[in-house]
């Protein structure tokens, strides 16, 4: 029954969806209002659909229907509650759906906010054919309502993704996606209609903005999810999936600056309207890249061939079309007289900031997609190590953070250069020394690089002064990128680990701690059986924490997995995973000292506060 | 050529400058950091440079997991059911490591002709292997 409700719905869905695009289009070139207003109600109405639909595929979940494949191949009558409700995007099919509902809820948001806005049909109309795209990708590659050919009794959640921090970390990084759909929308709206100007961008701006928090903050889940679950203490693998969500992050935090200039002084819109087109371009290469399965990656979760080529064809047929749009409407873009700037200027330092955060960008995607090009030549395959990405972005993020710690200093047209001079000396002498100051301090050893990302962190925290009141939200996102900075200098240069063979009653160092190994008991749940080992951390003789990490397996995918456990503070992690089981009770153990790890995530939160203070300051028109 | 005209030229052109610096180092810095998946078969046909950082693809032979019994050193035999190879490595092995599963060490070949890991990966994905590996498998299984 579910199913054919389930499938009834989105076939309703895909019907408003043709509705809400084709008749606007088609009104916007005959100028008929009636055929304009057809885009909102049917945005409603499709939001109602896919809302049905992934509520009875949630319900499905929740009641273990197992006549429904995909319920099958993703939920166990075993599994807990809370999981189910996870499991219903947990693979591919449900992934999409919630991708669909995720535009529609950014559409119903737009509507309800731009009521008056002239470009709000338009805009509607194409999300429809996003979402139009969406829809019969999901009924004819990959419909999560299709009947179970036999009963299963279903083969459980990946148990890598029954963690916490995993229930919402993918639903946050899609609406972070989905939101540079909107971004794009309006700005195929506004070039067709001729109204690429300040107004536009003020529109674009903000919800630019609250695409880019929403996907800073899945990305930084997504790393807090890999240093909780992966058991190797890192944050960040340059996996291809991981690098797909930073893509779209650096292309977005360029729009989201370049917008600015467009917003206050009308200038550089090509550029503008070019980077919202490439943010969604890469939002969908996020999702081509990790839904087709064509990399080798950590967390590649479909392997249908079908469905990545569909995913290719409609990645090149959007491109195409919004291009070809933005190259005939290139003559209606030209900055006004007035717009003009020198080249020491705020408008120079956003600029030459978006251009790096693009060659960034390109860096990474040439080296997450070198090893299919090389595959497509039919060459040895080969792939592309961490070492690669660490090299190229380290001078990079330099030169990037350089500018960062200079462009807000100056003025808006044209800045003195004394001026300047004065205060980026003083500014550069202070952090040069107290960057020098503080690492000598803590670790007694001075490393160039590291010498480098300090002083430059606190360059662009100098930079900041003054700049509270007038600007927040530039002040904390800048503030938290470079606390987000100090804590992967600080976590990768402080820290130590340690692998040994430990039995119950023995100890091992690790900095000025000792970690005793008390003992061992067994620990099962619903759907794994485990084991839990008890180490007593002590410092000085004083008991600092209890560690309990765990080695579980669960039986119905016969999967072994390690559960770590953690004791955060602000300057500390301390940070045990089990290894194997060896010969009488022993285990090999990986442990942990990682200081100022906390603060990575710390910068993230603090970045996209700043995200939100500066959607809160358009929303209270302050910052006209 | 009027004012306007002349200064967006020297932006193109900075910006095309910088694009083409940052385009050499980093296809420089891409060719230091390729990993050559290889099998053992292909790895005792060719002569690869010792200093050469490869990863070696193939399954985990039954019953060939010694292990030192004071410390963490293991070693094993990757084969293609065609050749095997030994490897060698000192830490924890990942949690998906099985007999008769797919396994990728990297690392190099050493003197006595073992190849001592630095790195072994076995992925989530419990089917996971290289194409070139599975297919070759497949070769020497028919």
């Amino acid at each position: 029954m579910l199913n054919f409700f389930g499938t009834i719905a989105l076939w309703c869905a895909l019907a408003f969806s043709v509705i809400q695009s084709i008749p606007p289009i088609i009104g916007h070139f005959r100028n008929s209002k009636r055929l304009l207003a057809a885009a909102r109600p049917a945005a409603y109405g499709q939001f109602f659909s896919v809302l049905c639909a992934y509520i009875l595929l949630t319900t499905a979940f929740i009641t273990s229907d197992f006549s429904i494949a995909y319920v099958g191949m993703n939920s166990h009558p075993l599994l807990p509650f809370m999981y189910r409700l996870t499991a219903v995007w947990g693979g591919h099919e449900g992934s999409i759906l919630l991708w669909i509902l995720l535009v529609n809820i950014w559409t119903v948001i737009f509507t309800l906010f731009e009521r008056n806005n002239a470009l709000l049909p338009l805009t509607t109309a194409i999300l429809g054919v996003v979402n139009f795209c969406f829809l019969l990708f999901l009924i004819f590659t990959s419909n999560p309502f299709l009947p179970a050919d036999r009963l299963l009794t279903g083969s459980d959640l990946n148990p890598l993704l029954q963690d916490p921090g995993f229930v919402i970390h993918p639903p946050m990084l899609y609406t972070g996606y989905v939101g540079f759909a909107v971004a794009f929308a309006i700005t195929q709206a506004a070039l067709l209609r001729n109204e690429v100007n300040q107004a536009w961008a003020f529109v674009t701006r903000r919800y630019a903005l609250a695409a880019w928090c929403f996907l800073t903050f899945g990305i930084m889940l997504g790393s807090w999810w890999a240093y909780r679950v992966l058991g190797w203490g890192g944050f960040w693998f340059w996996d291809p999936v991981e690098n797909a969500s930073l893509l779209p992050w650096l292309a977005g935090t360029a729009l989201i600056h370049v917008l600015l200039i467009t917003e206050k002084r009308g200038a550089v819109k090509s550029w503008a309207v070019l980077l919202a087109i490439i943010s969604f371009a890469l939002s969908l290469l996020g999702t081509f890249l990790v839904r087709s399965g064509v990399l080798i990656s950590a967390h590649t979760f479909a392997s249908d061939p079908s469905r990545g080529v569909f995913l290719l064809i409609l990645l090149a047929i959007i491109f195409t079309i919004s291009l070809a749009l933005f190259l005939s409407h290139l003559q209606s873009l030209q900055a006004p007289k007035s717009a003009a700037f020198g080249i020491i200027s705020r408008e120079s330092g956003l600029l030459i900031n978006s251009g790096l955060l693009i060659i960034a960008m390109l860096t990474i995607l040439l080296g997450t997609i070198y090893p299919l090009i090389i595959d497509a030549l039919q060459m040895e395959p080969i792939s592309v190590g961490a070492p690669y990405f660490n090299m190229v972005m380290t001078p990079l993020l330099f030169i990037l953070m350089t500018v960062m710690g200079i462009g807000p200093l100056c003025k808006w047209q044209q800045q003195s250069i004394n001026i300047l001079l004065k205060k980026l000396l003083k500014n550069a002498a202070i952090s040069i020394i107290a960057a020098i100051a503080l690492l000598f301090g803590v670790t007694n050893s001075l490393s160039i690089s590291a010498v480098i990302s300090l002083t430059l962190s606190i360059f662009i925290i100098m930079s900041l002064y003054g700049s509270f009141r007038i600007k927040p939200g530039m002040f904390f996102a800048h503030l938290g990128f470079a606390v987000l900075i100090i804590g992967i200098l600080l976590s990768s240069l402080l820290n130590q680990e340690l692998e040994v063979k430990l039995k119950p009653g023995t100890s091992a160092h690790l900095g000025p701690y000792q970690f005793f190994f008390v003992d061992l008991s067994i620990a099962n749940g619903s759907n794994y059986r485990g084991v839990r080992t008890t180490f007593d951390v002590m410092k000085e003789k004083r008991k600092v924490a209890v560690l309990q990490p765990e080695k579980r397996i669960y039986f119905v995918r016969d999967m072994v997995m390690s559960k770590v456990d953690i004791h955060p503070s602000i300057f500390r992690d301390l940070y045990i995973s089990l290894g194997e089981p060896l010969d009488d009770n022993a285990w090999s153990v990986r442990i942990y000292y990682k200081p100022f790890i906390r603060w990575i995530w710390a910068g993230s939160v603090i970045m996209i506060f700043g995200g939100i203070l500066s959607i809160i300051g358009y929303n209270n028109g302050r910052r006209s | 050529m009027n004012k306007v005209q002349k200064r967006r030229l020297t932006y193109v052109i900075f910006f095309l400058v910088g694009l083409g610096a940052a385009a050499s180092l980093i296809f420089y810095a891409l060719n230091q950091n390729l990993n050559a998946f290889v099998t053992p078969s292909q790895l005792a046909e060719r002569n690869i440079n010792k200093d050469y950082q490869i990863r070696l693809g193939g399954m985990v032979k039954k019953g060939s997991i010694k292990r030192n019994p004071d410390s963490l050193q293991v070693e094993f035999i990757v084969t293609d059911l065609k050749k095997d190879i030994t490897v060698t490595y000192n830490g924890i092995l990942p949690d998906l490591f099985h007999e008769e599963k797919g396994v990728i060490a990297q690392g190099k070949m050493n003197a006595h002709g073992t190849f001592a890991a630095s790195q072994i990966l076995a992925k989530h994905d419990e089917n996971y292997m290289p194409k070139n590996v599975y297919q070759e498998m497949r070769k020497n299984n028919a």
